[in-house]
């Protein structure tokens, strides 16, 4: 690929992202005066304000993790401004008002027209001219009765729900940035999904009406009620540019009896230049309680930005003959730090969880792959199979492996399998000598190391991160 | 096949090559034809694999001197991936193994890249898929071969014979055989001789790297070389393959040995 398009990549564009009048902004630092502030701003019940401050007075006990296996300064938690009054993206009329350069990126990864006019700040409406995408997608989920806003919205428009499950799977007080996020959390989104009630199309954060920006503590809630299912697409393959470096995002997921869940992610956030110079920290907590008998989360993320990424998407599979999943594809190069797995913790009887954690790392990168299975007492008959396997692009970078086994039942079966592997001289020149040439070789090799993630994910997005993987991982073989 | 309106193929002068800095080829000077079948034999560490790879662009190899032309262009002009596209192919002794990637898609870009090149129409997958199980006929192979990772699991007998069958699908012009005949037993032999036999043809031409004579039983070499101490040092018809077999290798080239400093 040229060095131009890979300059596009892992380049802020310029619309989109402007500020234009920043005169409601809270000033830089964290206390409770400020907790206050937002909660006030955004005109909060009571309730919600309290949890805050839970949050907070827990927070202030806390420490900072020092056990991922990542470098960075230290973050100044008092230099940060907690609260921007929300401003609306600038809004294109037409897509012949993007920057064609982008558009361009956007042909090449194949992101889909209705994606490029999201990303660009194009309105929906101006490119479907006939009717709103959006609004179609909003009254369809109504008719079956599904609830889906930000989650600002829900807070007033369902207080009730979001009272009863708001921090329930991650408690305010569960990890630093979880704790820091349930304080000062500005928006996301709230997804319900009622009794019966299978979700006609994958949910996507592209279609929700409120085209704000989340901020950089976003939080997102979905409970799928008795017998409903639902698949949630977070993320794009487009490069995402943000001005804050921290982004600490809470994920929620409940599921109750005989009720799905899936939930993919392709993140592709600002992974810093190819010295290591800037880029996100990237520290989510995201987990899913399958709280019902029969109900099944099932995670797959493609996570190929940030400059640093600590990642844990988890499930609690407290019903019985619940199911859980995590299949993850994780790239590094250049600089980037990743350290990314999942929890399975099994309460209930014949719970299920299957692993499959795909780790790739090229140039002065370092990928580790951490993870924990538990089996509780009461987890007669639990099952756990877990594969994750290493691919080392070069020899600057590092792949680790941090399986956490805790068995505490006699009738759990558990299994783990490791790899690693590395893209060698031999096997390009192998392709080379069929007339294949390094860019095409690595593609193919990739793809096939990560088959097993990809087929996991909805059709469109499968076809653009197989796309993004080749992109990312340009120029860092031969 | 020796015959008259032979064109030349491949042109060796003085090939000097290196590998970690160790001079392993010290001055190849071979002449291929069209329509001819070459055997380079030789002990292990005479240099023949070597030769193979140099030929194909391995880039552990460096060329320290000499002259390499391919259908009259100069063969190090061209990255190890051109040569594959100009018709050079390279069987593996060690065929490598590529997990998750199936073999059919592997086979289909290989085709397709080489039909592209030569200006022809690429084939989808369905027309590929009937085209290659014809191949596959040849060399005697069960479909599923499609379906699996390339090599991955394979048997040696089996790499050997996906080599082949890459080989009946590119239609090279020259064709460099690495120890084809290692590891497989007489059945799979008689099949991958026999498919090599098929494919050779007035216009084409291939080499034969080998240990043994025993290949040579199935496939007639025009010429046969013996390879020792980085260079060709005897070249004689077929007999001297069975030479070769009878009295072993010490007795080649005593006379013509060059000192290592050399």
């Amino acid at each position: 690929m040229s060095a131009v398009l890979q300059n596009l990549v892992n380049q802020p564009y310029k619309h989109g992202f402007v500020t234009e009048i920043e005169s409601d902004i809270a000033p830089k630092g964290l206390n409770e005066d400020i907790i206050r502030l937002i909660s006030t701003k955004k005109n909060e019940p009571a309730w919600l304000l309290d949890f805050r401050l839970k949050a907070y007075q827990q927070w202030l006990k806390m420490e900072e993790p020092k056990w991922p296996n990542v470098k960075y300064r230290q973050i100044d938690f008092q230099a940060i401004s907690y609260y921007a009054a929300p401003k609306p993206k600038k809004k294109l009329n037409s897509m012949d008002e993007v920057d064609p350069e982008l558009l361009r990126t956007f042909e090449k990864l194949g992101v889909p027209m209705h994606e490029r006019a999201a990303l660009a700040g194009v309105a929906v409406d101006v490119i479907f001219d006939s009717v709103s995408v959006a609004t179609t997608y909003k009254q369809k989920l109504a008719e079956v009765g599904i609830i889906f806003c930000s989650i600002s919205e829900a807070v007033h428009a369902y207080p009730e729900l979001v009272k009863q499950y708001l921090g329930t799977v991650v408690p305010v007080g569960d990890n630093y940035y979880a704790a820091l996020n349930s304080a000062v959390f500005t928006d996301g989104t709230f997804c319900f999904i009622p009794k019966g009630v299978k979700c006609p199309m994958d949910l996507s954060t592209y279609f929700r009406i409120n085209t704000e920006e989340s901020g950089q503590f976003e939080r997102t809630l979905i409970v799928a009620e008795e017998g409903s299912s639902v698949s949630y697409l977070e993320g794009c393959t487009a490069p995402r540019f943000d001005t804050n470096q921290l982004h600490a995002a809470v994920v929620e997921l409940i599921a109750l009896d005989n009720a799905d869940i899936k939930y993919s992610t392709v993140q592709n956030w600002y992974a810093g230049d190819e010295k290591g110079v800037g880029g996100i920290y990237n520290f989510v907590t995201k987990r899913g309680l399958a709280k019902g008998a029969n109900s099944r989360i099932s995670w797959t993320q493609v996570e190929t930005g940030s400059a640093i990424t600590w990642k844990y998407p988890s499930c609690i599979l407290q019903g019985e003959n619940s199911v859980g999943e995590f299949y993850s594809v994780a790239v590094t190069n250049n600089y980037q730090q990743a350290d990314t797995g999942t929890k399975m913790i099994h309460i209930g009887k014949n719970t299920r969880s299957t692993i499959v954690s795909k780790g790739i790392s090229a140039g002065h990168s370092n990928n580790s792959y951490r993870g924990l299975v538990r089996i509780a007492p009461t987890a007669s008959g639990a099952r756990n199979y877990s594969q994750c396997d290493s691919m080392l692009i070069g020899d600057q970078c590092g792949a680790h492996t941090f399986p956490y086994i805790q068995v505490r039942n006699q009738n759990a079966k558990v299994e783990h399998e490791a790899s690693t592997s590395k893209i060698g001289e031999d096997q390009l020149f192998y392709f080379a000598q069929r007339g294949i040439g390094n860019e095409e070789a690595v593609s193919m090799i990739i793809n096939g190391f990560c088959k097993d993630v990809f087929q996991q994910l909805p059709m469109e997005f499968a076809v653009e991160a197989t796309k993004l993987l080749g992109f990312k991982l340009e120029g860092s073989v031969g | 096949m020796i015959h008259q309106d032979s064109k030349t193929i491949l042109e060796v002068s003085g090939l000097r090559a290196a590998v970690e800095g160790v001079e392993i080829l010290k001055g190849v000077d071979l002449i291929v034809k069209s329509g001819e079948v070459h055997a380079i034999m030789g002990t292990n560490g005479s240099g023949k694999s070597t030769f193979a790879k140099v030929l194909a662009g391995h880039s552990a190899y460096q060329v320290t001197g000499g002259s390499v032309l391919f259908e009259g262009q100069n063969l190090f002009d061209l990255e190890p991936e051109e040569r594959a596209r100009a018709g050079v192919f390279l069987a593996f002794q060690y065929p490598i193994e590529i997990p998750g990637v199936s073999n059919s898609h592997f086979l289909r870009l290989a085709y397709n890249t080489l039909q592209s090149q030569r200006g022809k129409d690429e084939l989808d997958p369905l027309e590929f898929e009937d085209f290659v199980r014809e191949k596959m006929k040849l060399l005697e192979m069960n479909p599923n071969f499609l379906d699996r990772g390339v090599n991955e699991g394979f048997s040696g007998g089996e790499k050997k014979r996906n080599e082949m069958l890459q080989m009946a699908l590119l239609e090279p012009r020259l064709a460099i055989l690495d120890e084809t005949d290692s590891g497989l037993d007489i059945d799979a032999l008689r099949i991958v001789t026999n498919g090599v036999n098929k494919l050779a043809n007035k216009d084409n031409a291939i080499i034969l790297v080998t240990h043994y004579q025993r290949m040579l039983n199935y496939i007639e070499p025009d010429y046969v070389h013996v390879m020792r101490g980085g260079r060709i040092v005897k070249t004689g018809g077929k007999e001297l393959a069975l030479d070769l077999e009878t009295r072993g290798y010490d007795w080649v080239g005593v006379e013509r040995r060059v000192p290592a400093s050399a």
